[in-house]
């Protein structure tokens, strides 16, 4: 028997020999033949490369145009008095906007939203995702139900919200007939709590996508394995299921970051130019701003604003090399 | 001995019939759950369409307290109380009669979201899917720094991306005129990020047997990639519609007449005397939406999903 099994490996490595001599072979050929046509070779690689990058002119051009040049010039108007005179002025203009009431109002209030609506965002989302992801009755078109929210338009659902949530509004009849008080939404802390749902009711099918792909790459046999070795449904979700999820994880709560940023829209569409404090967006400042051709405080914004971005996206890329790796290696 | 065995399976017979108790119970409560989500969701959607059949004057008596008090500034504390209703005392079309037939500014905004986006999302489409293709053929250092800076240029909100497209548009003279959305919108990097995605994944065996057959670029790019990244140019397709018909704040700010801004900023400023049709102003508004969802959904999906892990 052992005998048997010492002959199958030599005959297996002499196969492994002759394989490496083939290889060595035919590398030396390719060796040579690059060799004779190395001039070739190359051109013609040039030539694919340049080439190509024709292709990517248009759409460079424009970006260049439309993005990155004039993006430079708003660096350069945040650190001067006025575009005209052009006087550097440093960072006073940074020193203004952050002094500045309103813009304090902004960050203040898009920073709270974002700390209570991204973390609901994320937990309700994956909740979404298990619920799915068992095996209920009726599956795709829960799911048809969950992402028809992300494809209406805010302006057309934005007239059965005031409906709802308006101080005679048909949240108040429910709060009034069940003894509750009766809270005008829009016009009062409360309407962070408005813009919050309304978050949700929009974002939250598009995070259960990115947890429902998660949730169905995680190999089938290491859950298998885990059940036979007698793991208890927490455990599989708690030690395996949510280290496959962590870098969805925190590509969700990024995601929703960024979304919860554009939330203006929701306001917007609700209150107009002019929300309850709670709710004065960045936006609304931006808006103001561009409303007084005030170049220096929409810079400084811009760049401040694109600084943050810069750091949040930075932490997502870190994150994805990190957590990417441990789940693959 | 055999007693010991018949207790024991009794004991697992006990197990198993609790252990399947238990997952029923765990479905009803996942069921209920997407369930409740489910009418959550579909709710307000339900209740603008079943609110658009209402008569104008159904609609006034219902919610015109709302948008009277809202609609003037100051609020005023009427007693009037508000019914929201599923479903209409009478059905009757005379909404979309007047939106379709006697008021036609509505159907002028509806126009200007349909002249605004469309361009958009073709040329977006051209520009990118050429683009992406120049990725995807060579990978240069420079080219993944070019990228890099596209994909960081994707997720900058507006409050970054609206003040340098407000100072182009302002130095081209381009301003209030549709030139100044359209031309940010067409070299959005949205696209690019998704089709080179795809088209990276083309495999490489493919590309030079063309080459070998004697294609030239553009015959790889036409004859090869865009056939084969067909599914990722109806996902970026589906996901650039929708982000510009819901559009608010580039029109806000590149266009100061209003007589062109598009039906979701006018939408909002509906106020009492046009309340009557501004549910069937609404639903026309969320068709052409529900329409690409209804065929393009797996599109849909497919695209979000490969958005995930952006650097990919």
């Amino acid at each position: 028997m052992k005998k048997h099994v010492d002959a199958q490996k030599t005959v297996l490595t002499k196969e492994e020999r002759l394989l490496q001599k083939t290889q060595s072979r035919e590398e030396k050929k390719a060796l040579r033949y690059r060799k004779r046509h190395h001039g070739k070779e190359t051109k013609t690689r040039r030539k694919i490369k340049l080439v190509s990058a024709l292709y990517i002119a248009p759409s460079f051009l424009g970006v260049l145009t439309f993005f990155l040049v004039p993006f430079l010039v708003v660096i350069f108007y945040s650190l001067v008095d006025n575009p005209i005179s052009a006087r550097f002025v440093g960072l006073d203009n940074y020193a203004r906007l952050l002094k500045n009431l309103s813009f304090k109002t902004a960050v203040s209030n898009t920073l709270g939203f974002s700390a209570v609506a991204v973390p609901l965002a994320v937990i309700l989302s994956l909740v979404l995702a298990v619920v799915l992801d068992s095996k209920i009755p009726f599956k795709s078109q829960f799911r048809t139900f969950f992402l028809s929210p992300l494809m209406v338009p805010v302006a057309s659902i934005v007239l059965i919200w005031r409906v709802m949530f308006d101080f005679n509004g048909a949240v108040n009849d429910v709060l009034v007939s069940l003894g509750g008080p009766k809270i005008d939404w829009l016009k009062s802390s409360y309407s962070q709590i408005v813009v919050v749902i309304l978050f949700l009711w929009k974002n939250l099918g598009y995070n259960m996508i990115l947890f429902m792909a998660a949730l169905s790459s995680i190999p089938r046999d290491i859950i298998e394995v885990a059940r036979m070795e007698s793991a208890n449904p927490f455990q599989i979700f708690w030690y395996i299921k949510t280290r496959y999820l962590s870098s969805t994880f925190l590509f969700v709560t990024i995601m929703s970051l960024i979304s919860s940023f554009k939330v203006f829209r929701e306001v917007y569409l609700l209150t107009g130019d002019h929300p309850y404090d709670t709710i004065y967006m960045l936006q609304h400042m931006m808006n103001n701003a561009f409303a007084q051709l005030d170049y220096q405080r929409l810079s400084a914004a811009a760049i401040l604003m694109s600084l943050a971005m810069i750091v949040i996206i930075g932490t997502l890329f870190l994150v994805e090399d990190r957590f990417g790796k441990d789940v693959e290696g | 001995m055999k007693k010991e065995k018949s207790l024991d399976r009794k004991y697992t017979k006990g197990r198993l019939r609790r252990k399947k108790l238990w997952s029923t119970f765990k479905l009803a409560l996942a069921t209920c759950i997407a369930a409740a989500f489910a009418v959550a969701f579909l709710l307000p959607i339900i209740l603008t369409i079943t609110n658009s059949f209402m008569s104008s004057s159904e609609i006034a008596a219902n919610y015109g307290s709302i948008f009277a008090t809202s609609s003037s500034g100051g609020r005023v504390y009427v007693a009037e109380k508000v019914n929201l209703k599923f479903i209409p005392d009478m059905v009757s079309f005379s909404q979309y009669s007047t939106v379709l037939l006697r008021s036609p500014e509505y159907l002028f905004k509806f126009w200007n979201s349909v002249i605004l986006v469309g361009p958009i999302v073709l040329f977006q489409l051209i520009v990118a899917s050429l683009a992406s293709y120049g990725f995807a053929r060579y990978r240069g250092k420079l080219r993944e720094i070019v990228f890099f800076a596209y994909i960081i240029l994707m997720l900058m909100p507006y409050q970054v991306t609206l003040v340098p497209n407000y100072l182009v548009s302002n130095w081209l003279k381009i301003l209030d005129t549709n030139w100044a959305i359209w031309l940010p919108g067409i070299f959005s990097p949205f696209a690019v990020f998704l089709l080179t995605k795809s088209m990276r994944r083309i495999p490489v065996a493919t590309i030079e047997a063309a080459q070998i057959d004697g294609a030239g670029e553009w015959q790889i790019y036409r004859r090869i990639c865009l056939p084969l990244s067909r599914g990722s140019l109806c996902s970026a397709a589906i996901l650039v519609f929708i982000d510009y018909w819901n559009m608010v704040e580039q029109p806000l700010i590149l266009l100061t007449d209003s007589e062109k801004h598009p039906l979701s900023v006018f939408l909002s400023k509906i106020n009492e005397g046009e309340i009557g049709l501004a549910f069937a102003v609404a639903t026309i508004y969320m068709v052409p939406t529900l329409l690409v969802f209804l065929y393009g959904e797996e599109y849909l999906v497919d695209g979000i999903t490969s958005q995930g892990g952006i650097k990919g």
